[in-house]
């Protein structure tokens, strides 16, 4: 059976998680058993409706109001009671900065191996997951093999956007079980304290439908006119390379990539960067991808679905003009 | 306040890898070398905090004789000694690491040079396991914060403290924790300094104290390597220059992201 550890928002079960219900469930037809879900703390009402439609068997909702506040190691806990009594040999979550921080606890707690970024599990022989995961930014899969057993589960995070998350053919109507997880103080240490919502300018940069690249190519921090009136345009974000932070050009939370935020959007419009790995593995999964590029040998040309050679400097404004020309 | 950074030697590369013969691991033959970029913001931090609260700051690296190029890095940007636990990065896997780690913390252990705070990186640019962190600090019984994004120590008659804040779901997260404590740096919140001329040389002197594992590594459970799926291109130029801007909002407008 398949636990996974499912993370929730105010419209309920959050993305990265149902591409991690997804993806369970792609791991349960290739023969172990089916998904259960792991709720920890207070969710939305929601959250239920989600899991239902993604066909979970069982929901665990580990209930205690220390819970409130999110400490890993407290997560961690709740995992390992819930991976116990359910005899679960598989406890999966996204590769959110949650759940590879509780995954990685209840490795540490149990001494067990862990695979993050995963792109896919199935089943082997003698009861062994086999496991591909993202190394090097993406660059290399690594090749690993799990064992899972009921108290020592297979630990597996899913690298965000390996599959497209879409709800199971049959929905379910689980059982609810709540349980209060035994907690120590020793789990309750390094738990939040205080939090305070981030106030992004150039808008929500992992749940944009459009991102608008930019690259060492736009020539320094004065020069952004164009491509920010061109995201304003297009109701996007804007997204910047490694080069364009480090050079202090734009606020590192624009940053996408490896060391940066992974973005999914309907498209990403590049402009001005090569397309190193390490950028490309954070908008990879974008569905239409276009380069501006003075380079048509640039891997981020050659890789695009479409491209436009040229200074962008040139090709941005005319290409601003136009969308208010037919916007009328 | 001993501060000890731990950093990994990891290869450059920015365009398409291939694999050695035995698909163990990356050809490296033809990419250089560098720091992971999350522990380059660790050890800029770990330089700070000798700056604001007096203390030592040790670099550590488990990873080949080579990895000395990586120790000298930061020993450049004003760390002061440097730990090399000499091993073959690619048998380590992420316990056998937080364990070569946990030893040296151990030894140090009531001495002058107790270490009252570990910094790593979040994750590792090639290995990326998430983990070596969270390893150690079980290790250690040691709280632990991940993804820090920047911190403060703060100290007290009751012993210090460490303010650390980085990126939630639901928006800044502050932690607070006692000494001895690990912290896992991201990237984003705090610049590495460039270093010196005078750094570069001083680095070429100062001491590294080099160690044996005194365990046999279980490994990273490594099968092989695979290369992703290579996808032929398909690109379609829609032309050159500031004339192509009709036939490319036609594109945008196609996907629907402009409305006609
Ligand atoms: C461990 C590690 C982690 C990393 N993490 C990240 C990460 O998270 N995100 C990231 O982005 N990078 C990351 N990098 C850096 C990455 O390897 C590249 O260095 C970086 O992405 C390059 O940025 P760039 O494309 O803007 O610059 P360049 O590679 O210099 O490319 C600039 C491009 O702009 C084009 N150009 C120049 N002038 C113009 C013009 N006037 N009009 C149109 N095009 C023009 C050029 O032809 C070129 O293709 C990481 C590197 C390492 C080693």
């Amino acid at each position: 059976m398949i636990l996974v550890l499912v993370e929730t928002q105010a419209d309920g079960v959050e993305l990265l998680s149902a591409e991690a219900l997804t993806f369970a469930r792609g791991i349960a037809a290739s023969g172990d058993g089916d998904v259960q879900a792991l709720v920890v703390g207070p969710h939305p009402a929601a959250t239920l409706e989600g899991l239902a439609a993604h066909g979970v068997s069982a929901v665990h909702h580990a209930d205690d109001e220390r819970l409130a506040a999110y400490s890993a190691a407290a997560w961690a806990a709740a995992a390992i009671d819930a991976a116990k009594t359910t005899g679960a040999t598989t406890l999966l979550a996204a590769a959110s900065p949650r759940g590879n921080e509780v995954l990685a606890h209840v490795a540490a707690r149990l001494d067990l191996s862990m695979a993050a970024n995963a792109v896919t599990a199935d089943a082997g022989t003698a009861g062994t997951l086999v496991v591909r995961r993202q190394v090097m930014g993406g660059a290399a899969l690594e090749e690993v093999h799990l064992s899972g057993a009921a108290g020592a589960p297979a630990l597996v995070t899913m690298a965000g956007h390996a599959v497209d998350p879409a709800p199971a053919a049959a929905p379910s109507s689980p059982s609810v079980s709540v349980f209060a997880p035994a907690l120590t103080d020793a789990d309750l240490v390094a738990r939040v304290v205080r939090s305070e919502p981030v106030v992004n300018e150039s808008g929500a940069l992992t749940t944009s439908r459009v991102v608008v690249g930019a690259g060492r190519g736009v020539g320094g921090a004065e020069q952004f006119g164009d491509l920010l009136e061109l995201t304003e345009l297009l109701g996007g974000a804007l997204g910047v390379s490694r080069v364009v932070t480090s050079l202090g050009w734009r606020p590192h939370h624009e940053q996408v990539g490896q060391t940066g935020s992974r973005v999914s959007p309907d498209l990403y419009l590049a402009c001005g960067i090569s397309g190193a790995i390490q950028h490309w593995a954070g908008m990879s999964s974008a569905k239409t991808i276009i380069a501006i590029n003075t380079d048509d040998e640039a891997p981020m040309v050659t890789k695009a679905h479409y491209a436009v050679i040229g200074d962008l400097h040139e090709i941005v404004p005319a290409v601003n003009a136009e969308i208010r020309k037919r916007k009328g | 306040m001993n501060t000890l950074v731990c950093i990994k030697r990891v290869p450059a590369a920015s365009s398409a890898v291939t694999l050695t013969d035995d698909a163990m691991g990356v050809d490296t033959r033809h990419v250089g070398y560098t720091t992971s970029p999350h522990e380059e913001c660790a050890v800029e931090a770990a330089v700070q905090l000798v700056e604001t609260h007096g203390g030592t700051a040790a670099v550590l690296t488990v990873g080949p004789e080579d990895a000395l190029e990586q120790l000298r890095d930061a020993l450049a940007m004003g760390v002061r000694s440097a730990v090399h636990v000499v091993a073959d990065s690619d048998a380590f896997g992420p316990a056998d690491v937080a364990r070569a780690v946990a030893d040296v913390v151990g030894a140090r252990a009531g001495s002058d040079d107790a270490v009252d705070l570990v910094l790593l990186g979040n994750d590792a640019a090639d290995t990326g396991d998430f983990q070596v962190g969270i390893r150690l600090a079980y290790r250690l019984g040691w709280p632990v914060v991940t993804g820090v994004r920047s911190f403060q120590v703060i100290e007290s008659a009751e012993g210090g403290r460490v303010a650390a804040l980085g990126d939630g779901p639901d928006g800044v997260e502050h932690f607070d924790v006692p000494l001895p404590a690990v912290l896992t740096v991201k990237e984003g919140g705090i610049t590495p300094r460039y270093p010196s001329l005078p750094g570069r040389i001083k680095a070429k002197k100062a001491p590294v104290e080099n160690v044996t594992p005194g365990f046999e590594p279980a490994g990273s459970g490594r099968v092989r390597l695979h290369l992703p799926p290579e996808q032929p291109s398909q690109v379609q130029i829609l032309g050159e220059g500031a004339d192509a801007a009709p036939a490319l909002v036609d594109v945008l407008e196609q996907i629907g992201v402009v409305g006609r």
